[in-house]
């Protein structure tokens, strides 16, 4: 198997760029959801002045502080990796991201600091609505926060409101709104908070099951099922609406990324849904092979989900790779011979502007904007390229779909039984609930592989495929911080949960 | 004026002086800084910021990089 895995400086810093965003995945979605339970049970301390209320928020804002203290500043890491592996990259998106990443800065990262300090400072030192205003201040803006990072990730999904400036190598922003308006980032952005909220809910809910297994902390365990159960429920609604828009979305703007997770290879009519399934691991693109090994499909599924038309076209990957003139789709191979003639232009442009002929250089840029929409095809070398590792996006999706369906119904049952006051005895539901705090996070994990895996091989679609993006490293250089990082992030991982075990066996404060 | 900074100062004061995990947490907080701040002087210099001193020139280079990766069997 290993052998079959071109470890390449590229590849390297791909392993190393999705372990750094996976570790700081762990932290995230549960800071997300985590810091809205903490304002809903505050407010019911507020409305309803039962201290107990008061101890159950107490109790889970120290849990929240452990999340937050471990998980702050593993994101810079990233962002140390832009600079470092993805220096072309880096330079080639900056006029975009800076935007984004400055609004972070200055709008939700000052609002949430700001009111972080008064969250857990000022119990006691400020009045009991001003404390409520802070935690709800705190849950806005650990949420807008994530707004600019899903805006800049919308947009190298599908870049928009911005053109190519081939003097500075520099794709500049030409409508802010555009970007940020991006159904892409819209999409992105809901269904990336609703689900990390689902993940909080699990949280919540898988501790409190434990503290009901151990027959402790019984009535604060009870009323936190309640409220996460009530908000785990409400968000997989949302999760379902936008889970429903993003699959629409990518089917109009990554039809690849659709393919590749249906491991649909010819398009059809009326197209159905693959709903479990294994893979033939022997197909490729273009071969007469089976691409699965038994599948099981809800018919005019896919259709619907894709164009929400129940005898529409789907394209599959051979459509998308060769060209299917009859569906009016454009092949790989006709872009890259488009995107080819973009690169040549670009070279010829700045060789005749070096030597001083305008008009010759004025020409060629004609040329190369007449081109510049394939510019990333260019730089494939082979049609079959453009194709995302299949086997991942298909399994990671349906590992995302599966909890994604199975979360609300365990919500619902927590919530019922809860409120009957009958859920103590039913051993097996708590035992399920306190496993399910883990799925939350395979589900939530899985649910980027298929975001950023299906995407491949672009950096920014259709513009820049990561063997560009690169920095001019050796491969022995990333290798080396690939396994330091690996080492902090185990040890920080041992510290994390070393604190929250040992948080979470005290409790909350009973009295 | 004067009144409103006192109280903050205090305010932040006592919060910190307060904090029962949240020493753990801080120590924890300065001492991943610590490490990151090293690496990053170490192993994670910008590559573009340290190989060239100019835009210009850091243009150029991914221009020239966008232009000569481009596969000649094309």
């Amino acid at each position: 198997m290993i052998e079959s895995i071109d470890l390449t400086q590229v590849n390297w810093a791909r392993a190393q760029f999705a372990l750094t965003a996976m570790y700081h995945w762990i932290f995230v979605p549960l800071t997300l959801g985590l810091s809205f339970l903490l304002a809903f049970f505050e407010t019911l301390y507020v409305r309803t002045g039962n201290e107990h209320w008061k101890q159950i928020t107490k109790f889970w804002m120290r849990l929240f502080a452990v999340n937050f203290a471990i998980g702050v500043a593993t994101g810079i890491i990233l962002e140390f990796q832009f600079g470092t592996n993805w220096s072309n990259y880096s330079w080639i998106v900056g006029d975009i991201f800076g935007a984004p990443l400055a609004a972070e800065g200055l709008f939700a990262f000052f609002l949430e600091a700001t009111f972080f300090a008064v969250m857990f400072f000022g119990w006691d030192r400020v009045s009991k609505r001003f404390h409520l205003f802070s935690t709800w201040m705190v849950a806005i803006g650990s949420n807008l926060s994530a707004l600019w990072i899903l805006v800049a990730n919308g947009w190298m999904q599908v870049p928009v409101g911005m053109a190519f400036n081939p003097d500075s190598a520099r794709f500049e922003m030409q409508n802010f709104m555009e970007i940020l308006l991006s159904p892409v980032a819209i999409s992105k952005f809901t269904h990336t908070t609703s689900s990390s909220f689902q993940v909080a809910a699990l949280f919540v809910v898988g501790i409190s099951c434990w503290f009901l297994l151990k027959k402790r902390h019984i009535m604060t365990a009870k009323r936190s099922i309640i409220v996460a159960s009530v908000f785990g429920l409400l968000a997989s609604l949302v999760v379902g609406f936008t889970g429903d828009e993003g699959a629409y979305i990518v089917a109009q703007k990554q039809p690849m990324k659709l393919a590749a997770i249906e491991g649909l290879y010819d398009g059809e009519k009326g197209c159905s849904l693959c709903a479990v399934g294994l893979l033939n691991t022997d197909k490729q693109p273009g071969d007469d092979k089976e691409p699965y090994i038994f599948a099981v499909k809800l018919p005019y599924a896919l259709s619907i989900l894709a164009n929400r038309n129940l005898n529409s076209f789907v394209p599959g990957i051979n459509d998308l790779v060769y060209g299917n003139p009859a569906q009016d789709i454009v092949g790989v191979t006709d872009k890259m011979a488009s995107g080819k003639i973009a690169v040549e232009e670009l070279a010829r442009y700045k060789g005749f502007q070096k030597a001083g002929k305008t008009q010759a250089a004025n020409a060629a840029l004609v040329t190369f904007r007449e081109h510049q929409h394939n510019l990333g095809y260019g730089f494939l070398e082979t049609p079959e390229e453009a194709v995302p590792p299949v086997a991942l996006s298909f399994y990671s999706f349906r590992v995302m779909v599966t909890l994604g369906s199975y979360f609300p119904i365990l919500f619902a049952a927590m919530l019922f039984f809860t409120m009957r006051n009958s859920i103590e005895p039913k051993k097996w539901l708590l035992r399920l609930g306190f496993c399910s705090l883990f799925l939350g996070y395979i589900a939530s994990e899985a649910g980027w592989v298929v975001a950023e895996v299906g995407r491949q091989p672009w950096a920014i679609q259709g513009l820049l495929p990561v063997t560009v993006a690169r920095s001019n490293l050796t491969t022995a250089t990333v290798q080396t911080t690939f396994f330091i990082f690996l080492v902090l992030f185990t040890i920080l991982l041992i510290a994390e949960l070393g604190i929250m075990f040992k948080q979470i066996s005290i409790g909350p404060e009973d009295k | 004026m004067m009144p409103l900074l006192k109280n903050t100062v205090l305010f932040y004061r006592d919060g910190f002086r307060s904090m029962v995990v949240g020493r753990t947490l801080w120590t924890i907080i300065l001492i991943k800084l610590v490490i990151l701040y090293v690496l990053s002087q170490v192993f994670f210099q910008d590559y573009l910021q340290t190989h060239f001193s100019t835009d210009a020139e850091r243009s150029e280079h991914v221009i020239s990089n966008l232009t000569d990766q481009a596969s000649p069997n094309n």
